[in-house]
């Protein structure tokens, strides 16, 4: 990467401005050990340790459950089952009633949860709970999603259609035409702290729970409703997460629910952590795909016509899949225009663990599913994939080219400019030339390179959920209160607000103390997902920060007698005319005159709207854009591989913190490149998921990342659109950049025959995948 | 027993801890989290692979004071008598000034989540001990044993190069600063008795050899405990109970490794880290292998022994031990016997050891300059990763360039490491060509019928094995063709 990216691009004398490089606020702790996780935090006298009782039929009906082994074990308090929730057994985030906290009569895949034991260690829960007798009848179960587009299995909620055009007849008059399918594998998002949840019971209906959550208003909403109380009597905290990346959006529901329902039934509180393999088995992943598709195209390669249908391995429940298998539709033109277009989504009902949402939400499987129709076409015409790939570019706006699937306009697009430069400095021309004269003569080993796009529609594609609110305190001495919707997992959008505040009060950061998310400061807030946080919670903090200096600054005016444009806020002092005092100061005097010193914010996201009927809308109020190229070399005898080069440039817009942002962007690199590589889920013939623990299930190493890795930003985007500081959303957007290790990959086998087949890898592109790839087009 | 005490004692940072009550399968982890709330140290997976619980432990090995990287998730409390146990409490000094690695990693934004961190830090500061400007290749091989999910490692490994570099003055040093006060006390910790703690000698630290064989015989049926990187998952994962449990680690006696004109000899308790250096400089593909088993934390607690007594059917050095033709020596009260490792391996979970008989050593005949010998594991990540399959070969030619001696060893193509005995007499005595390599090819299909699981197909397990025939033959003739990622590498 380059060098001077963590160099400040400002000159203001304040410890963290907003667009300044710094770090995250929590490193110090994190090196020296003492940030504290939940399990980390001191438990009260008496706390209690819950684990889950699992069962072990992929489909089955559960005849009868025999506890007596359980409870005889030492130190078991009680069990519970699903006629022990006081209200409701349900938890579905998608209200649709499918998914119950414990297994109630009907197992739904291998490994559900049909009981959870309490016991006063969590060693003895867990001993307790393996010794259940569960007798069962069995059903037949479907696990593999292609097995389930055949046998016509149900979806777990209705399908989407976007249209626009007639695709059907386009494809009819195409000069040319192929058909093919991809598979894409699914993913686990491997945080590094698995789920957890502790409830500490208080008076009346009181319950707090500390969830590992990405959305503490829904474990809220999910506990109150299943210990049928009013929100108001739950209370959800969370300080930091270790690691979320969609994992911990609905699936900490389940932990969180039980906890409070031990600890409100025991009067003692509760803590649940799952083990590794039982938080692995026992909660949902990203969606596994099979895209077919059917491309019509001309002799230069432009796209004429697309037709696909995206079918979801969702798992036995709806959980999010609706909105994930949307999303996928959304961008499987990925920043291509297609004149004609039909794509539409089957979102398969298996008797898998419920699938949920993972960084992209099913942007990453449409968009290789997109770059896979490219790829059909470039070996179809013996052209450089990336030349197809220009040829199809979203034009400007005006040049009848720019409108998408969901009939939103592109309005923003810069991915022509980005890929241009990226092709110049990554000197892609000449080591394509160079791969080609290797492939000639090398016997073994066969190298690859890539280059590819990427364009992500950023918004929560349901509009309600594009809303956040904030809650500051000035305090007498100065020292400022920060609260928000949002959650830390570690991206560090704590970090990135508190300088949205610093900044807007022109104070250092040490200033502004970062506090726990907790529904009891700010309510009804959204998912810290949709990479929406800084975007929504920035904002909203800003709203409350302004609200505040709004306040100040009136008092200021009438205290010297002077006008409100006399008054500036300059690094940690207000100028006052030629008067120049102290931020405290000002904050004292302000509070014997009694001006309120505290402020709640809100934003909502303007301009968008979407009809999911119609398919028609502007889902998205922006678009986040970048571009990678990646080179590979691989070994025909094995099909073991290396990442010898990557080079990126990506787009945030005007970043908020480029050293927090190019940490995204990497991260998000190695983790995209994992799942299309290394990270595979497997199932055996009873349905049971045998990558349940990083022994099996192989993330990416330090030694697996790009052996040379370039990350820049475009540091000359700014956002179109007023969001905070002209700043892009950065969570989820890059995650897509190593499709190009992928494509890569795949120039890699294509040589083997001479580049005159498209080797059609699917992904995870695993050495066994590879090495298969190279016999099939050995064979011809 | 005589000479008998009731204790385990060990240094936990900067105190002696003095334990006569603690269970056999007691995991450090949970003895730091649980009772000495020592926070720190995080669990990311119970099993030995993620690194988050990463903990230092000092030994005596002589005079020597060796600190080691070691997984506290599956490491036993029993095992650590006479050592020093660091956590990344310890690290940074007592007015919070961080150690130069801490700080590196805060300054090139190593953090995000912040979990896995401290298992980080203090691979680093292991790294930090004992090499000085590390390279890409030493700091990605010190980190192998590190899973972290935020980062992609590039500002983790930009940090380790940086603050390697430059070393800056520690402020405070935890280890350097207590050495001899460490070794003096471990010393006098280190009496050579045997440690016995509850009822029906439910943790057994034996004091000798000859006391380890005598606790065999009385208790046939116990655990013996070397690494416990196996025996950790029976107890985090499976929650196996398991007693009496007998801690071999501390026996020097077993962490010989002798060389003579004949062979090499390595005592079941020489851990893979010990054995690198060795195994390394006289056969460099086994060296290369030991790179790829698990990370530093597990090579450095993992034995050989017990790589062989656990009998996995795939086995990380098994099949380079068979085909350089290793011989197991099995002890027990009533004596020694020695047996060729491959008749070792009965079939899938049976290995030919009786009751009260132990590991005690491995010897490998010493191979000849002009031998070719190689060792090649598949997986489907590089490191850390469990072979799909590894085969090993050991050739030698004769002045017509026929194959006078050839041992073909896989693991994870049947139930147990196992020779290819079809392909190896499809072979011998012919010319070492592409024309006899593919009827050795053909005769594997009859030595092998591998499954599918998770790890690969059966066809893929297949085909490879068949194709890492070729890689020998190539790289035996000067065209060799495997993806190494840094030329030259440690």
């Amino acid at each position: 990467m380059d060098a001077t990216a963590f160099e400040d691009k400002t000159t203001a004398p304040l410890s963290a401005p907003m667009h300044a490089a710094r770090r995250h606020d929590s490193a110090h702790k994190h090196v020296a050990g003492s940030a504290d996780y939940i399990d980390d935090m001191p438990e009260p006298a008496g706390t209690l340790h819950a684990a889950l009782g699992m069962t072990d039929r992929a489909h089955a009906q559960i005849l009868s459950m025999d506890f007596t082994d359980v409870e005889k074990t030492p130190g078991v308090v009680c069990v519970l089952t699903a006629r022990d929730m006081p209200h409701s057994n349900d938890i579905s985030p998608s209200h649709l009633d499918d998914e119950p906290v414990l297994a109630d009569g009907l197992v739904q895949f291998h490994g559900q949860p049909a009981f959870a034991v309490i016991a006063e260690t969590r060693e003895q829960a867990r001993r307790a709970a393996r010794l259940a007798k569960i007798v069962y009848r069995d059903l037949p179960h479907v696990i593999d999603p292609a097995e389930a587009i055949e046998q016509g299995a149900p979806l777990v909620t209705k399908p989407l259609t976007l249209k626009r055009g007639e695709a059907e007849a386009a494809l009819d008059q195409s000069p040319r035409t192929l058909k093919g399918r991809m598979r894409i594998g699914g993913q686990e998002h491997f945080y590094l702290e698995s789920h957890i949840a502790f409830a500490i019971p208080g008076e009346d209906d009181d319950v707090t729970v500390w969830s590992s959550t990405q959305h503490p208003s829904e474990v809220q909403h999910m506990v109150s409703h299943v210990l049928g109380v009013p929100s108001h009597a739950v209370t959800v905290q969370v300080r930091r997460m270790g690691g979320g990346f969609g994992g911990k959006e609905t699936q900490g529901n389940q932990f969180a629910a039980l906890a409070a329902v031990a600890a409100k039934k025991l009067n003692r509180p509760v803590k649940f952590r799952p083990d590794r393999d039982e938080d692995m088995t026992a909660t949902g992943k990203r969606h596994d795909f099979v895209v077919d598709y059917e491309v019509g195209f001309d002799a230069d390669g432009h796209i004429l016509a697309v037709k696909a249908n995206y079918a979801a391995r969702c798992g036995f429940s709806s959980d999010l899949s609706g909105p994930v298998t949307d999303r996928a539709l959304f961008h499987a033109d990925n920043a291509y225009f297609y004149p004609h277009v039909l794509l539409t989504s089957q979102p398969l009902k298996t008797n898998t663990v419920s699938n949920t949402a993972y960084r992209g939400f099913g942007g990453p499987q449409g968009m290789v599913g997109g770059e896979r129709m490219i790829e059909e076409v470039a070996y179809a015409l013996g052209l450089d994939p990336l030349e197809v790939r220009k040829r199809n570019f979203y034009g400007e706006p005006g040049s009848g080219r720019d409108l998408t699937p969901y009939h939103q306009e592109v309005e923003d697009n810069i991915i022509a400019r980005l890929v241009d430069e990226l092709e110049r400095d990554a000197d892609y021309q000449a080591r394509r030339k160079a791969i080609l004269a290797f492939n000639e003569t090398s016997r073994v080993i066969r190298k690859g390179i890539a280059l590819t796009p990427v364009k992500f529609g950023i918004s929560f594609t349901m509009t309600a959920f594009n809303q956040a609110g904030a809650l500051v305190h000035v305090y007498q001495d100065g020292s400022i209160h920060l609260n928000h919707g949002g959650t830390e997992m570690g991206q560090g959008l704590y970090t990135k607000v508190a300088q949205v505040i610093a900044d807007c009060f022109q104070v250092d950061l040490e200033r502004v103390k970062i506090t726990a998310t907790t529904t009891g400061k700010v309510p009804n807030t959204s998912a810290t997902a949709a990479s929406s946080g800084s975007d929504l919670n920035g904002m909203a903090a800003f709203d409350a920060a302004r609200q505040i200096k709004e306040r100040l600054i009136a008092f200021a005016a009438e205290r010297w007698q002077t006008t409100p444009d006399a008054i500036r806020f300059v690094p940690n002092h207000v100028e006052i005319g030629t008067e120049r005092i102290p931020f405290p100061e000002l904050v004292k005097l302000a509070y014997f005159a009694r001006v309120h010193l505290s402020a709640a914010g809100f934003y909502k996201t303007p301009k968008i709207h979407w009809n999911r009927e119609t398919g028609r809308g502007m889902p998205f109020y922006y678009f986040a854009y970048g571009a990678s190229c990646s080179e590979v070399s691989i070994d025909t005898l094995t099909g073991e591989y290396m990442v010898d080069r990557v080079d990126v440039l990506h787009d945030v817009g005007r970043s908020l913190n480029p050293a927090i942002d190019i940490g995204q962007v990497e991260g998000a690199f190695v983790q995209g490149m994992g799942w299309l590589t290394t990270e595979e889920l497997w199932w055996d013939d009873k349905g049971r998921l045998r990558t349940h623990a990083p022994s099996t299930y192989k993330i990416p190493l330090a030694s697996d990342r790009p052996k040379i890795f370039n990350v820049k930003l475009a540091d000359w985007s700014e956002n179109r659109q007023p969001t905070i500081g002209r700043s892009k959303a950065v969570g989820e957007p890059p995650f897509m950049l190593p499709i190009s290790v992928l494509e890569a990959l795949s120039m890699a086998v294509a040589s083997v025959d001479g580049y005159r087949q498209c080797p059609k890898l699917d992904a995870p592109a695993t050495p066994e995948r590879v090495l298969m790839a190279v016999e099939r087009l050995k064979r011809g | 027993m005589t000479d008998e005490s009731r204790a385990i004692r060990f240094i936990l940072n900067d105190r002696t801890v003095t334990l006569d009550d603690v269970g056999p399968t007691t995991t450090l982890l949970d003895y730091l989290r649980l009772s000495r709330r020592l926070t720190g140290t995080k669990e990311g997976c119970a099993e030995g692979d993620c690194g988050a619980c990463t903990v230092l432990v000092g030994r005596l090995a002589g005079e020597e004071l060796v600190y080691e990287g070691v997984n506290a998730c599956i490491r036993f409390v029993g095992s650590l008598h006479a050592t020093h146990v660091v956590t990344v409490e310890h690290l940074a000094a007592k007015d919070g000034a961080l150690h130069p690695v801490q700080q590196a990693l805060v300054d090139y934004h190593g953090s995000q989540c912040g979990f896995c961190t401290p298992g980080f830090v203090m691979s680093l500061y292991g790294l930090w001990l004992s090499k000085d400007r590390p390279g890409r290749a030493d700091i990605e091989k010190a980190l192998q044993g590190n899973l972290c999910r935020c980062t992609g490692y590039e500002p983790i490994v930009r940090a380790a190069e940086a603050v390697g570099a430059a070393r800056p003055d520690a402020v405070f040093d935890p280890i350097l600063s207590m050495r001899d006060r460490v070794r003096t006390e471990l010393k006098a910790i280190k009496t050579g008795e045997t440690i016995v703690i509850g009822e029906g000698q439910r943790l057994v630290v034996p004091g000798s050899v000859a006391a380890l064989a005598k606790v065999l015989e009385n208790h046939p049926q116990a655990t013996i405990v070397a690494g416990s990187t196996d025996v950790g998952l029976w107890v985090t994962k499976q929650m196996r109970q398991l007693s009496p449990v007998v801690f071999i680690n501390g026996l020097d006696a077993l962490q010989e490794i002798t060389e003579t004109p004949d062979g090499l000899t390595l005592g079941a308790g020489v851990t893979y880290s010990a054995a690198y250096p060795t195994l390394a400089r006289l056969y460099p593909a086994f060296g290369r292998l030991i790179d790829r088993i698990g990370g530093d934390q597990v090579r450095n607690m993992g034995t050989i022994g017990g790589n062989v007594a656990n009998g996995s059917p795939i086995g990380d050095t098994p099949p380079a031990l068979i085909a350089l033709g290793a011989r197991l020596t099995l002890r027990s009260a009533k004596g020694t016997r020695v047996l060729p490792l491959e008749e070792f391996f009965i079939q899938y979970g049976r290995q030919d050891r009786q009751p009260g008989e132990f590991v005690e050593s491995l010897f490998i005949p010493a191979a000849k300059q002009e031998d070719h010998f190689a060792v090649y594991k598949i997986s489907k990540r590089r490191d850390e990763d469990i072979s799909a399959l590894c085969g090993a070969f050991h050739l030698t030619l004769d002045a017509q360039g026929k194959v006078a001696t050839l041992r073909i060893a896989f693991g994870g193509m049947a139930g147990t490491p196992k020779r290819a005995a079809q392909a190896e007499a499809a072979m011998i005595g012919r010319m070492w060509n592409e024309e006899t390599v593919a009827l050795g090819q053909a005769a594997l299909a009859g030595d092998y019928q591998p499954l599918t699981d998770w790890r690969a197909s059966a066809a893929y397990r297949s085909l490879t094995a068949a194709n890492l025939l070729t890689r020998f033959l190539l790289e035996t003739t000067g065209q060799a063709a495997e993806l190494t990622r840094f030329t030259g590498a440690a």
